[in-house]
């Protein structure tokens, strides 16, 4: 490691140090005690830090050297398609034109903006093979949300609203989903997942009836299978007179391949932060896009953009509308990113993106595959689940594996997800790894499933290299410190 | 077979190496579990533009950001919600640390100790602006941090009705109505006394069924609510007070939290952040340390290694969905992690006197601009107790004052005829980035003598 550097912001302030300049104002000042009651005036200044513009930027820097990014290293957590986030797409979204905008500003004023917009939607439409686009969602999560409140609104349109109260969900779906339905007003019912890793078609027969409003799907899976009985599953929750929800997490498998429009779906998001190379920033921002199919269109969110002869403006009227899930018009400057990126792919381009990513998943699970127990046998799309429960027999867990990855230089691969498979890793390692890179993650998991047999302290053990070794994530629960505590 | 392109290493030799040692003999293969009624082909293949180089991508870009007009060639007295503040340039430095930008969701703690440090360090400067115990590392944007707090209000005190004040920022009032929709509880609106909430007509309002009272504060006018009086109304009833603060105002105002606010939400886009069009900006939530365990989305805590070191984890999972699924608090899972950062490095290097002296120039130059007005005769509608933002009645249409003030260079206020219910009024906001000599243009042309 590069640095041991450990204090906290307020640990290392001073009175009397400051980072900033403001210009002189030659202002007449405003007594706030002119203005409102004493009670209303801050009676104590907030402990803020205080601090020299080289003490904060050491700082962040020392900060950021224990952190680990897509380019410090291979980051294969599954689901989260951790590909390249291109830089020139940062200093595009930093265009002056593009940052230093307000969001309510005359449209004629924003012109260049909504054109963006305008052209993302029309871009994703294609991909999506849906009719019509919001870019309003914040991230994945509140695409659902959005979704399945479009679902509610349909239902209700239709007479149906009070009847079709339950949302299906399989065992393997992202935990956003079922919590998306509770916050949409649905109560959630549980698909098992069948031998194959897949929604069986009978187990769905079973489910669905007149109390439906949908199902959530995501396909490929989280097990990274495609569910080849989409065309089936489709019908059936539609001759029950449900919907089909897209979860779009998965969606770097099949760009060009195939589309959610095409098996069937009715509402899609897609995560611009995975599929389409927007930085995750730690957690966020992300941005999820809701597609829809043509008789869903008058419940988007509002507003929408319009095109008429080369002017661009936002339309607000929509009465069947299901509101507004988010302020202005989305994680713009996210957008301007997946933008940029679509335009700098092509349709070829994101075709050679899905084809590499599942070559590198299949190429890493045939290497694996000795090692681990791969309770899938099926060729899988753009990630795989291997399961530790061989090394857990020796008393080495699949959390100890995913520790002393970090030993290795990579970051770990989503763990314990889905939760049908025992000691789960799920791998993901994109198209934007070399094969070099993949061999070597493949090289370090097969040393740590030996070290499991001959040296499983050493495993059980990890990590070793970090700013911190194992961490007490039991008592930071128990009693929990949210803030800092002077001494 | 395509081109090589500049992101995909993988060559031609690497993809018949990988096939092989798959052990099938083509790509196509690997599809073939596509249904092939599904599939694409040469006929429904997606149709986009041609692949652009970086120079034939930044001059397209470049053409589409020339289209709009920016702070860099005018000055904004637009705010309403989104501010056009003054960054010191670290900020965007450490932004584009990759080992912040390009990191997930910190799930090995160990591999990501200073995105949790950092957040850590934000949940406290938070807790510390607002008066309150608990703060999580973000949510989307203040408008969604309100929405998160009506479903905790509801879902904590059971009860269905939520109250807000008509001074509310009307995007804001959409939000929780989809939210409302979604959980299927009610929302009500309670009018105005000039530019502030009529506590009237709020005293009138709260009953039994009250869940919460919403005040934004200053609220959407600019006028500073009195967040004690409004406690004092809910005395009798068991319903929360949420708070919608601006967090600049924060500094020199009294924290939501002493004048007996239950939960402060809000939006950091002030601290630091590009307005870019409306996000990614930043929520922050923060609660009395009883709902710790409702707070939607992560909370970052301090804790030990097997070494005893000091160190960070994301903690009280068990709240979130990804463990909780349908029993979760919220369905939160993405956050505006790295915008938080960005207010936090905003805050470490404006610290303590800076953020007051900023909000001491806020009310400086927004009042000397309403006194400008006041005194050349244009009618101020707000009463003195506002922070940076005061409404003024004029004598025609806002759209038509606003291409007036554009063609001198001037972004003019946001439009609240509708929101007020009072033709051509608008809504005036004055930063510390704004001049002086910006600032007697503004007034000059309002007044009718710059024309």
């Amino acid at each position: 490691m590069t640095t041991t550097y450990d204090d906290l912001l307020f640990e290392i302030s001073k009175p009397g140090r400051i980072g900033y300049s403001l210009p002189e104002s030659s202002i007449e000042k405003t007594d706030l005690t002119n203005l409102v009651s004493d009670h209303l005036i801050r009676e104590e200044p907030a402990e803020l830090p205080e601090l020299s513009e080289l003490q904060v930027m050491r700082h962040y820097t020392g900060l950021s050297n224990k952190n680990f990014g897509i380019e410090t290293g291979f980051y294969p957590l599954g689901s989260c398609t951790m590909k390249y986030n291109p830089k020139i797409n940062e200093d595009i979204a930093r265009y002056p034109g593009f940052a230093q905008i307000h969001p309510l500003q005359p449209e004629k004023t924003a012109q260049g903006a909504l054109e963006m917009m305008y052209r993302l939607e029309e871009n994703l439409k294609e991909v999506t093979g849906m009719d019509a686009i919001s870019l309003q969602p914040a991230a994945g999560a509140q695409g659902e949300w959005a979704g399945l409140l479009i679902f509610k609104a349909y239902h209700q349109a239709n007479g149906e609203g009070d009847k079709r109260r339950k949302i299906l969900v399989p065992d393997s779906a992202h935990g956003t989903n079922p919590a998306s339905a509770i916050v949409a007003g649905y109560d959630v019912v549980e698909i098992k997942s069948n031998k194959e890793g897949r929604v069986g078609v009978e187990a769905l027969k079973a489910a669905v009836g007149p109390d439906t409003a949908g199902l959530m799907l995501t396909n490929p899976n989280t097990l990274g299978l495609f569910e080849v009985d989409i065309v089936e599953i489709a019908q059936i929750v539609h001759e029950a007179g449900g919907l089909l929800y897209y979860d779009g997490a998965n969606a770097n498998a099949i760009l060009g391949k195939s589309t959610p429009g095409e098996m069937g779906f009715d509402v899609v998001h897609l995560n611009l932060h995975k599929t389409f190379s927007t930085p995750h920033g730690g957690g966020g921002p992300g941005s999820g896009p809701i597609g829809v199919k043509d008789y869903l269109k008058d419940f988007m969110p509002a507003p929408r953009i319009k095109k008429e002869e080369d002017e661009y403006s936002l339309s607000y009227t929509h009465p069947q509308s299901i509101g507004r899930v988010k302020g202005y018009y989305g994680n713009f400057g996210v957008n301007v990113r997946a933008y940029s990126y679509i335009r700098s792919m092509g349709a070829e381009g994101l075709l050679q993106v899905s084809e590499d990513a599942v070559l590198h998943a299949n190429y890493l699970k045939a290497r694996l595959e000795p090692y681990y127990e791969t309770p899938y046998k099926d060729h899988c799309k753009h990630e795989f689940v291997l399961s530790g429960i061989r090394q857990k027999k020796l008393g080495v867990r699949t959390l100890d594996i995913a520790k002393r990855l970090l030993d290795y230089g990579f970051y770990a691969p989503t763990v314990y997800f889905p939760l049908i498979v025992e000691e789960c890793l799920m791998i993901e390692p994109t198209e934007t790894e070399a094969k070099e890179q993949l061999d070597a993650f493949a090289d370090a998991l097969i040393d740590i499933a030996k070290d499991a047999e001959e040296n499983p302290d050493t495993v059980t053990g990890a990590p070793y290299t970090k700013a911190v070794k194992r961490l007490d994530e039991v008592t930071a629960a128990r009693k929990p410190i949210v803030v800092y505590q002077k001494n | 077979m395509t081109k090589q392109h500049r992101y995909l290493p993988t060559t031609e030799q690497d993809r018949k190496d990988m096939l092989e040692t798959i052990g099938v003999s083509s790509i196509r293969e690997l599809f073939s579990d596509i249904p092939e009624s599904t599939r694409a082909t040469k006929e429904k293949a997606i149709e986009l533009e041609d692949a652009l180089s970086e120079l034939s991508l930044t001059k397209h870009m470049k053409e589409l950001a020339a289209k709009n007009t920016t702070t860099e060639t005018h000055a904004y007295f637009l705010g309403a919600g989104t501010y056009d503040h003054y960054s010191p340039s670290i900020v965007n430095h450490v932004l584009l640390r990759s080992e912040f930008m390009t990191a997930y969701t910190p799930y090995q703690p160990e591999a990501s100790q200073g995105e949790l440090q950092a957040l850590f360090e934000f949940q406290t400067m938070m807790c510390e602006l607002t008066g309150m115990d608990v703060a999580n590392s973000s949510l989307y944007d203040g408008f969604t941090s309100l929405g998160e707090a009506c479903n905790l209000a509801t879902s904590v005190t059971k009860k269905q009705e939520v109250l807000y004040s008509k001074a509310l920022h009307p995007q804001a009032k959409e939000v929780i109505s989809t939210y409302a929709y979604g959980m299927e509880y009610a929302v009500k609106e309670i009018g105005l006394n000039g530019t502030a909430t009529d506590l009237e007509a709020l005293k009138n309002s709260i009953s039994n069924e009250t869940a919460a009272v919403i005040i934004q504060y200053p609220n959407f006018f600019g006028t500073i609510e009195d967040l004690k009086e409004i406690k004092s109304l809910l005395e009798a009833s068991k319903g929360m007070l949420i708070v919608m603060a601006n967090p600049l105002a924060l500094a020199l105002l009294e924290s939501p939290g002493k004048l007996g606010a239950d939960i402060v939400v809000g939006d950091t886009q002030p601290f630091g952040l590009p307005m870019s069009y409306g996000g990614p900006h930043c929520g922050y939530f923060a609660v009395k340390k009883k709902y710790m365990r409702k707070v939607p989305s992560r909370i970052v805590g301090q804790t030990v290694d097997k070494d005893g070191k000091r160190g960070f984890v994301m903690t009280l999972q068990t709240r979130e969905q990804h463990i909780r699924r349908e029993k979760a608090t919220s369905n939160m899972s993405s956050n505006q992690a790295l915008t938080a950062l960005g207010s936090s490095v905003f805050l470490a290097a404006v610290g303590k006197v800076g953020l007051q002296e900023m909000a001491q120039q806020n009310i400086n130059h927004a009042h000397y601009v309403k006194n400008e007005l006041e005194s050349k005769g244009v009618t101020v509608l707000s009463e003195a107790n506002f922070f940076n933002e005061f409404v003024v009645k004029l004598d025609r249409p806002i759209n038509e004052v606003s291409d007036v003030l554009l063609d001198n260079g001037i972004i003019g206020g946001y439009d609240v005829s509708s929101e007020l219910n009072e033709e051509n009024t608008m809504l005036l906001c004055v930063t510390e980035k704004r001049t002086r000599e910006e600032m007697n243009k503004l007034v000059s042309i309002l007044t009718g003598e710059g024309k």
